[in-house]
């Protein structure tokens, strides 16, 4: 038996309006599918806007492109080597040139072994199993351990750690996020009960 | 991505610069914006726990679960020696690139004597 399609059964105008709807559809379809990823995009890279209001006082005197570049050039190495720069140093003069060094240095290194990647890295299949990213967490270790001497800051550490740890099957870094928050949670009521201990100290003396 | 059967090399070029545009804008937007605004006390405390809590986070699932599966909490995992050394190595010397030497060099030595 022969079905006749629905080409044959419609009008030309309804065969045209037809088409054009599946073509729109198509269309939608292709940028929802856009737009998701966008989204995404922006859930994943959420947490440089912690790191750039936490380094926002260093930066808010300088010209607008001056910010536009540093915000530009802002990853999380930059900001775990500026973060602790600003620390040590709290009024530099010239800190956004260091701030521009660390970013320039960080990117171009990046983007420079990507290509390498890129090109070459299927001639070492075993380069993943070699464990490189172990250099970021040494790094990191490096940066962090002298900045908890202090029990707020301890407790912080540990607080995010531990739910970082817990939380890290959450999809696109929330995970990471929500253990941020509750780390700093962690920080501001040691500090604050470190301070209420403090007045009482003095109250009774 | 059903959605994206449609895409093609225009699509996806539109697709990654969108991607990129949003990426500058959420790192930049707060500098940007941010000498019209004064953050609170409260604000300011909070800011000033986020390296130490962000570092920590990133490289704790790192440490603990380095194959992004289950906890490996044993001597098997070079990850997790190495790390306890730099900790140890940073406590003791307080010396950020003798850290880093010590740690990158543990893991390594490590790892290649498990894999022996």
């Amino acid at each position: 038996m022969n079905i006749p399609s629905v080409k044959e059964l419609v009008s030309a105008e309804e065969w045209q309006v037809r088409t054009d709807l599946a073509a729109c559809y198509r269309l939608v379809a292709a940028h929802t599918g856009m737009l998701v990823i966008w989204f995404t995009t922006l859930i994943v890279n959420m947490r440089h806007m912690l790191y750039a209001a936490t380094l926002l006082p260093y930066v808010a005197h300088l010209p607008a492109r001056w910010r536009w570049l540093l915000g530009f050039l802002l990853t999380d190495e930059t900001f775990a080597v500026v973060a602790s720069y600003y620390q040590r140093n709290p009024n530099p003069p010239y800190g956004h040139w260091y701030f521009l060094g660390s970013g320039l240095a960080m990117y171009t290194n990046w983007q420079a072994w990507t290509l390498v990647g890129l090109l070459f890295g299927a001639v070492f299949p075993q380069l993943q199993s070699l464990g490189l990213d172990f250099a970021m967490v040494a790094t990191f270790i490096a940066i962090v351990v002298p900045q908890l001497k202090r029990l707020p800051q301890l407790g912080a550490a540990l607080a995010a750690g531990c739910f970082a740890y817990v939380l890290r099957g959450l999809p696109y870094k929330l995970g990471l996020l929500t253990a941020v928050f509750i780390g700093v949670a962690v920080g501001i009521v040691l500090t604050r009960g470190r301070k209420l201990e403090e007045s009482r100290q003095e109250a009774a003396a | 991505m059903n959605g994206m059967n449609g895409m093609n090399g225009m699509n996806y070029s539109v697709m990654i610069l969108g991607m990129a545009a949003v990426t500058v804008f959420v790192k930049a937007i707060m500098f940007i914006l941010g000498d019209r605004v004064r953050f609170p006390p409260l604000l300011n405390l909070a800011l000033s726990f986020v390296p130490v809590t962000v570092l920590t986070a990133i490289i704790v699932p790192m440490i603990l679960a380095p194959h992004g599966k289950d906890m490996e909490l044993d001597w098997h995992n070079p990850q997790l020696v190495a790390s306890l050394v730099a900790v140890a190595v940073c406590l003791a010397s307080r010396k950020q690139l003798l850290t880093i030497v010590a740690g990158l060099a543990m893991f390594f030595a490590w790892q290649m004597w498990m894999h022996v």
